[in-house]
């Protein structure tokens, strides 16, 4: 019996065209499976913005979903520079994106605080020079 | 009628087989079958890109044809205002619209009028109702099927007010019963229409429970109808134009959105980026919109698969006959208003769905997955999919076989053919040659033969 699906993405570094692929094709397998909508954006949006912050922040990495009947459980995993300070990161409007960055859109300080806002459970570990993992769930 | 009645639909006379349409289509609705074209009425929005992508005109439109006219005893024409932008150097609207009475109607009533009262009362609506902000247009009736089957989080920002041509119809068919004294019966209201999308709503409405409209005619075959009575019509032309430049703008993209005077607006256009727009809006990636205007054809109305102008000229000439117009000229007046809300709701058709439930739908989504790794990945449409995981979809829903795969087939009989060669040059020259040898050789040919005949099946 199937009662789960995994499936994996790399997400490559510094290609804005491509980030947001892996989050659409999460998207579009949820509604496949007749998710509830509800949870279906909130997935959709929080995964987007970590994609988005592993292509800004981390030289890009791999993400993990993996959905059952109860949950869409998201491991975004990368080897980039790590946060420095988890606390200060989560606050909104708090942001290290450089100028040419925030001219794209991006580098408002809203991605980590919507990832935590839009899904019921987010863990972040993370070490200095070593990488990033976040964890999020969201209840189905 | 259905809920999912369609005007889109095949000639399968006409029909070769080939992949264009199943490549184009984009709810991924139409498969070839045994050499014929198919389409899923249940994922068919009437888009009609099937029908500007098939080099052998097999796919077509229902619409009716100008005889329907005697089937009533007075009839008003509704032309859309993107029937203004088939013709070469028009410089006055009621060159047409006198035209059209020539031709037998006893009445015109502009769909342009009807879009003046549709901005009106959208105005009002941006206003009042913040929450359900950006609010998404709902006069093609293509991009709320759309939404109704692939975006049951954007239903709640569909704007909740009729099409313009809905409310020209209500508003034509109080003229015509007052001026006639005739029963409604007896009076046939008549769409002058862009595309088949409208004829579908005309049949089978979202947001309302009934049209009024009886019957639409394609703008290719009025066009055509009108162009010797439009040079006859001279100086004593009636004044039957009731719209101006806010309403004749709907006829292209952007118009429908430059009449709500706000800046806060996006126009897309075009059925891949409408659903690009709606994919980006889902995931709350537009903040501070007021207004999303989407046509699912190139350019707006203007490209409508029922219009024979190329979309970008037409936006011109629309653009050139605006200029001398005035503002508006209709305005919402006492009972009109009521015309113009949505009396039902749109509700959400889950069709795409892989399985009758969340556990169904997860056993098959591990099955197309595991399907998709064996499939060849060249999406080259010879089984009649547009692409492998289409196949491999279609497959666990249980409507095809792996065996529609020409590879896999190859594949298949290759392995059939090696096992039969083994058999055979086990034998040697004097052996007795057992009865169980010859029932597997036996067995085997059948096998090959039976799928050299799935090799052959959709050959016309
Ligand atoms: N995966 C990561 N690796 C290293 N640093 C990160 C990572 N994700 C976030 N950060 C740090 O945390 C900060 C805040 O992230 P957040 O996503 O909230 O805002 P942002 O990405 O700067 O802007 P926005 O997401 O609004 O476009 C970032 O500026 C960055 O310094
Ligand atoms: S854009 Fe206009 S012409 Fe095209 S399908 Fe929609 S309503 Fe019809
Ligand atoms: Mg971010």
């Amino acid at each position: 019996m199937d009662d789960k699906i995994v499936f994996t993405y790399d997400v490559p570094a510094d290609d804005f065209s491509r980030a947001g692929e892996a989050s659409s094709d999460v998207k579009s397998k949820l509604k496949q499976l007749g998710t509830p909508p509800d949870a279906v954006r909130k997935v959709a949006i929080a995964m987007y913005e970590g994609e988005i912050n592993m292509v800004i922040h981390a030289n890009g990495g791999t993400i993990t979903v993996e959905i059952s009947p109860r949950q869409v459980r998201m491991v975004l995993r990368d080897r980039g520079p790590g946060i420095p300070d988890v606390d200060l990161a989560m606050q909104e409007g708090y942001s290290t994106a450089p100028d040419e960055i925030r001219n794209l859109g991006f580098g408002a300080g809203m991605g980590l605080p919507n990832m935590k806002k839009y899904t019921d459970e987010m863990h972040i570990e993370t070490e200095l020079g070593v990488g990033t993992t976040i964890t999020m769930t969201v209840n189905l | 009628m259905d809920k999912f009645y369609h005007s889109v639909h095949l000639e399968p006379d006409l029909c070769k087989g080939c992949i264009n349409c199943i490549k184009r289509c984009p709810t991924q609705a139409i498969r070839v079958r045994d050499g014929k074209a198919r389409i899923n009425a249940r994922f068919c929005i009437d888009c009609g890109e099937c029908i500007r992508v098939c080099p052998h005109h097999a796919k077509q439109a229902v619409y009716d044809k100008i005889d329907v006219l005697k089937q009533y005893e007075y009839t008003v024409a509704l032309p859309a205002p993107s029937l203004y932008s088939q013709f070469n150097s028009l410089d006055d609207v009621e060159i047409v619209l006198n035209a059209l009475l020539y031709l037998g109607f006893d009445d015109v009533y502009e769909v342009s009028a009807g879009a003046e009262l549709v901005s009106e009362a959208t105005r009002r609506y941006l206003t009042e109702h913040e929450e359900n902000l950006p609010a998404i247009s709902t006069a093609c009736p293509t991009v709320v099927r759309l939404i109704r089957v692939k975006f049951p989080n954007l239903i709640p920002n569909l704007l909740p007010l009729n099409p313009p041509v809905e409310v020209a119809a209500r508003l034509a068919l109080m003229r015509a019963m007052e001026k006639s004294g005739l029963p409604r019966e007896k009076i046939g209201i008549v769409f002058i229409s862009p595309c088949p999308a409208k004829y579908t709503y005309t049949k089978m409405p979202l947001g309302t429970a009934k049209s009024e409209v009886d019957c639409v005619l394609a703008i290719k075959d009025v066009y055509q109808l009108l162009l010797p009575y439009m040079k006859v019509v001279g100086q004593d032309r009636e004044e039957l134009a009731l719209s101006g430049k806010i309403g004749i703008s709907w006829g292209r993209s952007g118009g429908e959105a430059s009449g709500l005077f706000t800046d806060n607006y996006l126009a897309a256009d075009g059925i891949e980026n409408v659903i690009r727009v709606l994919e980006d809006m889902e995931d709350q990636k537009f903040t501070q919109l007021k207004f999303v205007e989407l046509n699912a054809c190139n350019g707006g109305c203007v490209g409508g698969v029922l219009t024979v102008e190329n979309p970008y000229v037409a936006e011109a000439k629309l653009q050139r006959l605006r200029k001398y117009m005035p503002v508006s000229k209709s305005h919402i007046e006492g009972a009109q208003g009521s015309v113009v809300p949505w009396d039902a709701q749109v509700e959400f058709e889950p069709v795409f769905h892989l399985g009758n439930n969340m556990m169904q739908s997860l056993t098959r989504l591990n099955q197309v997955e595991r399907l998709c790794k064996r499939l060849p990945g060249l999406d080259c449409g010879s089984c009649g999919a547009p692409t492998c995981k289409a196949l491999a979809e279609d497959i666990v829903r249980g409507d095809r076989s792996e065996k529609d795969c020409i590879y896999f087939l190859r594949d298949s009989l290759h392995k059939l053919s090696d096992e039969v060669a083994a058999l055979v040059l086990g034998w040697g020259a004097d052996d007795k040659r057992d009865r169980e040898s010859v029932r597997i050789l036996k067995e085997y040919m059948q096998r090959i033969s039976d799928e050299m005949a799935l090799l052959d099946r959709g050959k016309p």
